[in-house]
C-alpha cells in the first residue's frame, strides 16, 4: 500500500499499521466483529515475511503472543469481547513477566455471548485488571479508522518503551467502518534494548521470561516495580483530546463511537442555543483525570456517554470528586445511545447546573 | 573410557525441591546431558509447565520461558515460530499435558509444530498433592478419587503417545521409564532422537517418560520402581509409537 489516503474498514487499517509498525508475529482466533483484521494478517505476515497462525483458541493465542515476545519479537493478538475474557490468562502473564504484546479488542456487546453489535462494555475488563493480580495496560481508544490505525502503529512503540501489554479498545463501528486512511509513521521513542529477550544463551548468561516469584518478599519487591512504571505511564502518557470545552454549558465525556455521537449531539445543540463541549479520553489507562479535575473546579456540569450501562463514569466521578454534576447516558447490549436522550439529558443537566 | 560421574555442562549445581525419589531429577538430568553433548546450550529454549517441574529453570542453565497451565505447547509455538532455527522444548506433567492443555498440544502437534516435548507421566496431580491425573489408571486411589478412580464416572487413563500418534504431521513418538539404568538409557535414546527430529526439521517430537512419585503413590521409592514394571507398563506401553526414520507403521 503506499502511502497515499486509502478507503478502507478500521479493522484492516490496524492490520496494516502493525505491519508497518514492524509487527512480525500474529496469532489469532476468528471473532466478529473483527474477523477483517485476522484475515488481514492472513494475508499481510507471509508479504513480510512474517508468521501468522490461526490458533485453536483465543487461550493458545495469547500465549503464542508470550513466547513469541519472550524472544523480543512485535508481536500483537485481535479478539473480541468473549474471545478477550479468555485471553485474560495470558494477558495476566504478559503482564508479570513484563512482555510487549498488542492485543486489540473491538468491543461486542455483552455479557455472556452478547451479540455481535458495537458496544462499549469492556472498559472496566480493559482498565481495572480483567486478569487476576495487581497489574495495569495501556489502554488506547480510537474514535475511528484513522485513529485506530495510528494508536495501533503507536501501540508497538509504547509496549517496547515500557515493557508492557498494551490494549488497542476499539469498537465494532470502529472497527466494521470504512473510511479515508493515510498510514502515518508513529512518533519513534529511543526504545531500551531487548536485553532480556530468550534468543538461545550463547556467550552470555542463561535467561528467564517468567512471572513466578516464588521467594519470600521477591514478588512484593516485583509489584513495587511495576508500580513504580505504572506511575511514570500515568504521568507521560495521559492523553485526551478536547472540543469546545471552554464557555461551554457543560462537556460531555466519551470515548471511541459514543464520543463521534456526542459531536453530532454538540452540532444539533448549537441550533438551539445550547453550548456541549466534549472531553474524549484517548488513553482510557492511565485515564485523564487531571483534565477532567480541572473542569470540574471550573464548575463545568458534565454527561458521560457510553455504550454501556455506566463504566467510564465512575472514573468520571472519581476524578470530579463531587466538585461538579455528572450525568449519564448509557446504553446495554450494543448499539450507541439515540442522540435525542443524550440532548435531553444535556438540557436537564443544565438547567440542575 | 573415563567412567566417572559428572555433572552435565547444563545442569546447575541447584539442589532440586522434589521428593525423595521422584523421577524429575533423572528426566532434568537425562534433558542436560543431551543438551551438553551436542553442544547446544547456545541454541537452546525451554519452556517450564506448571506443577511440579514449575521451576525446572533453577536447574538447567539456558534461556528458559514459563507458560500458563497447560498453554506451555501453545508458548513454545510461540517461541519456534519467531526463532526456527533455535532447539526448542516443552517439559511438562501429565495434568498440564493432558487435562487442561489437551488442546494446545493436540493442535501443536497437529500442526506439526517442529518442537519436542518431554511429558512426564507419573499418573498423579504431585504440586498440589496427589489428585487424580487424566493418566491415572483405574482403581487408583488418589485425593480426589478417595474410593480409586472409577472408569464409570471418571473414564481411563489417556495414552497420549497412541493418541497423538493419529495426526499426520507427528514425527517421533515414543515412550520410556525412569525405573532402572537400562530404560534410564533407553530414555535418552529416545531425547536424543527427539532433538534429532526437531534439527532436521522433521515436525512434532514427543517422548513420555513414566516416572516415579513415591509421595502421592504412597510407596517408598524402591516400591515406586518397581510399580512402573508391575503395573504402569501394562497400561502404557513401553516403546516407539511413531518414527519418522521407520517409515510408515
Amino acid at each position: 500500500m503506499s502511502s497515499s489516503r486509502i478507503l478502507t474498514s478500521g479493522n484492516e487499517a490496524a492490520g496494516e499499521a502493525a505491519a508497518r509498525a514492524g509487527c512480525r508475529l500474529y496469532f489469532g482466533y476468528p471473532i466478529t466483529p473483527q474477523n477483517e483484521l485476522t484475515a488481514y494478517m492472513a494475508k499481510r505476515m507471509p508479504e513480510v515475511g512474517g508468521v501468522f497462525i490461526q490458533a485453536e483458541s483465543e487461550l493458545a493465542a495469547i500465549s503464542m503472543c508470550y513466547g513469541a515476545a519472550a524472544t523480543g519479537g512485535r508481536v500483537m493478538t485481535s479478539s473480541s469481547s468473549p474471545g478477550i475474557s479468555l485471553k485474560m490468562e495470558g494477558i495476566s502473564y504478559a503482564a508479570g513477566a513484563e512482555l510487549p504484546v498488542v492485543i486489540i479488542n473491538v468491543m461486542r456487546g455483552g455479557p455472556g455471548l452478547g451479540n455481535i453489535e458495537p458496544a462499549q462494555g469492556d472498559y472496566f475488563q480493559a482498565t481495572k485488571g480483567g486478569g487476576h493480580g495487581d497489574y495495569r495496560l495501556i489502554v488506547l481508544a480510537p474514535w475511528g479508522p484513522q485513529e485506530f490505525a495510528d494508536m495501533t502503529g503507536e501501540a508497538f512503540e509504547l509496549a517496547d518503551f515500557y515493557r508492557i501489554p498494551v490494549m488497542v479498545l476499539a469498537d465494532g463501528l470502529v472497527g466494521q467502518m470504512m473510511e479515508p486512511v493515510v498510514f502515518r509513521d508513529p512518533p519513534r521513542r529511543e526504545l531500551p534494548p531487548k536485553d532480556w529477550a530468550l534468543t538461545g544463551a550463547e556467550g552470555r548468561a542463561a535467561r528467564r521470561v517468567v512471572s513466578f516469584y516464588i521467594g519470600a518478599g521477591v514478588l512484593a519487591e516485583h509489584c513495587r516495580k511495576l508500580r513504580a512504571k505504572y506511575d511514570r505511564i500515568e504521568s507521560c502518557e495521559t492523553r485526551w483530546a478536547e472540543t469546545d470545552v471552554t464557555g461551554a454549558d457543560l462537556a460531555l465525556v466519551a470515548y471511541g463511537t459514543s464520543a463521534r455521537v456526542c459531536m453530532e449531539a454538540a452540532r444539533l445543540a448549537r441550533q438551539e442555543g445550547m453550548k456541549l463541549g466534549l472531553i474524549r479520553p484517548q488513553t482510557l489507562w492511565p485515564f485523564p483525570k487531571a483534565v477532567v479535575r480541572r473542569r470540574a473546579e471550573e464548575g463545568m456540569p458534565m454527561l458521560v456517554v457510553e455504550m454501556s450501562q455506566g463504566q467510564m463514569v465512575e472514573d468520571v466521578r472519581l476524578a470530579v470528586e463531587g466538585r461538579a454534576p455528572v450525568g449519564f447516558v448509557g446504553r446495554g447490549g450494543g448499539g450507541a445511545p439515540a442522540i435525542a436522550e443524550i440532548l435531553a439529558a444535556a438540557r436537564a443537566l443544565r438547567k440542575k447546573a | 573410557m573415563s567412567k566417572g560421574y559428572h555433572r552435565p555442562a547444563v545442569l546447575t549445581a541447584t539442589p532440586t525441591h522434589y521428593c525423595a525419589g521422584c523421577g524429575h531429577g533423572i528426566a532434568h538430568r537425562l534433558v542436560a546431558e543431551v543438551i551438553s553433548e551436542r553442544g547446544a546450550r547456545g541454541r537452546t529454549i525451554a519452556v517450564a509447565p506448571v506443577g511440579c517441574a514449575v521451576i525446572a529453570y533453577d536447574y538447567w542453565d539456558f534461556d528458559c520461558s514459563e507458560a500458563a497451565h497447560g498453554r506451555t505447547p501453545a508458548v513454545a509455538t510461540g517461541i519456534k515460530r519467531a526463532l526456527p532455527d533455535r532447539l526448542v522444548f516443552t517439559y511438562q506433567g501429565d495434568g498440564d499435558l493432558a487435562a487442561i492443555g489437551m488442546a494446545e498440544i493436540i493442535h501443536a502437534a497437529n500442526r506439526g509444530e517442529n518442537f519436542t516435548t518431554i511429558f512426564i507421566n507419573n499418573t498423579v496431580y504431585g504440586m498440589t498433592s496427589g489428585q487424580m491425573a487424566p493418566t491415572t489408571p483405574v482403581h487408583m486411589r488418589t485425593a480426589t478419587t478417595p474410593h480409586g478412580r472409577n472408569p464409570l464416572t471418571e473414564g481411563c487413563p489417556i495414552r497420549v503417545c497412541e493418541l497423538l500418534a493419529t495426526l499426520e504431521r507427528t514425527a517421533f513418538l515414543a515412550r520410556g521409564a525412569l525405573n532402572t539404568p537400562r530404560r534410564v538409557r533407553e530414555a535418552k535414546r529416545f531425547i536424543e532422537h527427539a532433538f534429532d527430529t526437531q534439527e532436521q526439521k522433521k515436525g512434532f517430537s514427543l517422548v513420555e517418560l513414566l516416572s516415579p512419585c513415591p509421595t502421592y503413590w504412597r510407596m517408598t521409592p524402591e516400591e515406586a520402581m518397581e510399580h512402573i514394571d508391575k503395573e504402569l507398563t501394562r497400561v502404557f506401553p513401553l516403546g516407539t509409537v511413531k518414527d519418522w526414520k521407520a517409515g510408515p507403521a
